[in-house]
């Protein structure tokens, strides 16, 4: 029996409707999809300046963990190369060489779709993104102060007992693809509360907190932050490592929105208006 | 094969299907980055998102207390090469004349809205208490290298030069012309008093244990900590006070600066 099955049995009256993002969590939502959206291409654009990320306080050029460049064949073509550690891999036509805008290939970190501005610009793209963090920054903290003060974290985000407990059950049901209904569909099950937590606890404060030790005046304010990264040139990479994160969290957000029913769900984070799919026992109960 | 006008339908049909949904999409990425090309040349939209540059200005002078040192380092955590960037080897004649003299007729001047007008030769500012840090040099491209500077604390010479009362800025003037081109390409930079009066403000002639290479800014470069690379500028020859940054090149306070980069560099 899944857990949607056990509280739909329960005899729990489930509403048709639910009225479940506020007006706050659905202004939040949006600005900050669309802050992260250009901190990610003004981001790469930025990341362009210097397309190596090292480990430690300063640059080792000679030994960087990531590096994305161009090499020259022995016909003298354009190739693209994307170094990790020690080993490389040929990546031309999408990192290190890819095509302009008229088809020529060009030698390029990213192709000019993956950045902010299209053409290769460090000050305007460091423009983008500096207003950007500071909308992320100040959206998040009125996020996270009003969704502490009326409870919305403490009782619909973080882990209960069960939640606990019902974790080996919900991932198998996310491997078939099986979606909570009836009474289960209206909480957030665990892994769904694991996944928006990482995103509001870890992933958006450590891009926040990595980005801030980028800068010489905020290591002189607050030393703590370079000591607690492992140096300014491990910050950039982490920042890297973190904006790729909640890449992969957009997708599987993505992936999950159109299986659960994409206009509902759409609905419901524009309106705040969710309708909770039956279940085949409320069927059977009516 | 009798199926195989149907199959072929289909597969147009999927093909036709295929190109209009990566036409679609093409254009739609194509709208977007017009869209945001467009409006990070447009003087409106360039304004809004430089209003983030105040924000972050007096954020970070109302954590930074104003004698805060930057992080100082080890002997040991200094980077193996240290890199050289923006000018390395300029060619101006002036500058050529001075290298081949050793800069022995260099002189530095510290003028404009001062009470006594100074001309410092190197021997001079050596002969100066000076100060040594091994400090974190983080340019504007994301990379960082470590180095050790002395030099003399820039607030000595200025209280020594006496500020007048409308005093605002300090300017450097540069002996090097970037990209070749004429007056409008030499470099300068400008700092508020905060960073004049800061303990580890001072102007370098020695970087790791030597005097200061011709790629690093020789004869004496300015270290300015708690600000980005730029800020820190090299072949200096004239240091100027001024009410305001209006008047000087493009009117933004710096090389970059005019060129778009933010003039509070702590970020």
């Amino acid at each position: 029996m899944t857990a949607a099955d056990a509280n739909a049995a329960s005899g729990t009256e489930v509403p048709d409707r639910l009225y479940r993002h506020s007006g706050l969590t659905r202004a939040t939502h949006w600005i900050n999809a669309l802050s992260l959206f250009v901190l990610l291409l003004s981001g790469l654009n930025i990341f362009m300046a210097e397309p190596g990320l090292f480990i430690g306080q300063y640059a080792d050029f000679d030994h960087p963990a990531v590096r994305i460049f161009a090499a020259h064949g022995a016909g003298g073509q354009l190739i693209g190369v994307t170094q990790i550690g020690d080993s490389q891999i040929i990546t031309t036509g999408f990192l290190g060489v890819s095509n302009n805008a008229t088809g020529h290939p060009v030698a390029r970190t990213w192709p000019t779709w993956m950045t902010l501005p299209s053409y290769r610009d460090l000050a305007t793209a460091r423009r983008w993104h500096f207003f950007f963090a500071w909308m992320l920054v100040l959206n998040g903290a009125a996020y996270l102060a009003w969704n502490t003060y009326v409870r919305h974290i403490q009782k619909d985000l973080w882990l209960t007992a069960e939640d606990v407990k019902a974790i080996p059950q919900s991932v198998v049901d996310h491997i078939r693809l099986r979606h909570p209904t009836g009474l289960a569909a209206t909480r957030y099950n665990v892994l769904q509360k694991l996944a928006y937590l990482a995103v509001i606890l870890v992933l958006v404060p450590g891009m926040v907190l990595t980005g801030l030790t980028m800068s010489p005046g905020m290591d002189a304010a607050l030393p703590v932050l370079p000591w607690v990264f492992g140096g300014r040139q491990t910050a950039r990479t982490l920042h890297f490592l973190f904006a790729w994160g909640l890449v992969l969290f957009f997708i599987v957000h993505m992936v999950e929105m159109v299986l659960a029913g994409p206009v509902n769900e759409l609905t419901s984070i524009i309106t705040g208006w969710y309708r909770v799919p039956k279940s085949h026992s409320d069927h059977g109960a009516a | 094969m009798s199926d195989a006008p149907i199959l072929s339908q289909i597969r147009t049909a999927a093909l036709a299907r295929r190109n209009w949904l990566k036409a679609g999409l093409a254009s739609l990425g194509g709208l977007w980055l017009a869209g945001c090309d467009q409006l990070s040349n447009n003087a409106t939209a360039i304004k809004v998102l430089e209003s983030a540059e105040g924000l972050t200005r007096r954020a970070q002078r109302l954590v930074l207390s104003p004698g805060q040192l930057a992080p100082e380092f080890k002997p040991g955590d200094i980077s193996p090469n240290f890199k050289a960037n923006g000018s390395v080897d300029p060619q101006d004649t002036a500058y050529r004349a001075h290298v081949a003299n050793g800069f022995a007729d260099w002189r530095l001047s510290i003028e404009g809205l001062v009470q006594h007008p100074m001309k410092l030769s190197l021997a001079d500012l050596k002969a100066r208490k000076s100060r040594t840090q091994i400090t974190r040099h983080d340019c504007v491209e994301g990379w960082s290298c470590i180095g050790q500077w002395t030099g003399a604390p820039l607030a000595d010479l200025i209280r020594e030069a006496g500020l007048k009362p409308e005093a605002k800025f300090l300017v450097f003037h540069c002996m090097d012309t970037m990209g070749g081109g004429g007056e409008d390409n030499r470099y300068y930079e400008s700092i508020a008093l905060a960073d004049v009066f800061h303990p580890q403000t001072i102007l370098a002639y020695e970087m790791n244990g030597a005097p200061l290479a011709v790629p690093h800014g020789a004869p004496v470069r300015l270290r300015v900590e708690r600000h980005l690379g730029y800020k820190q500028a090299k072949y200096l020859e004239r240091i100027e006070a001024v009410a305001s940054l209006e008047g000087l090149h493009g009117g933004k306070g710096g090389y970059w600066p005019d060129r778009g980069y933010e003039w509070y560099a702590g970020i």
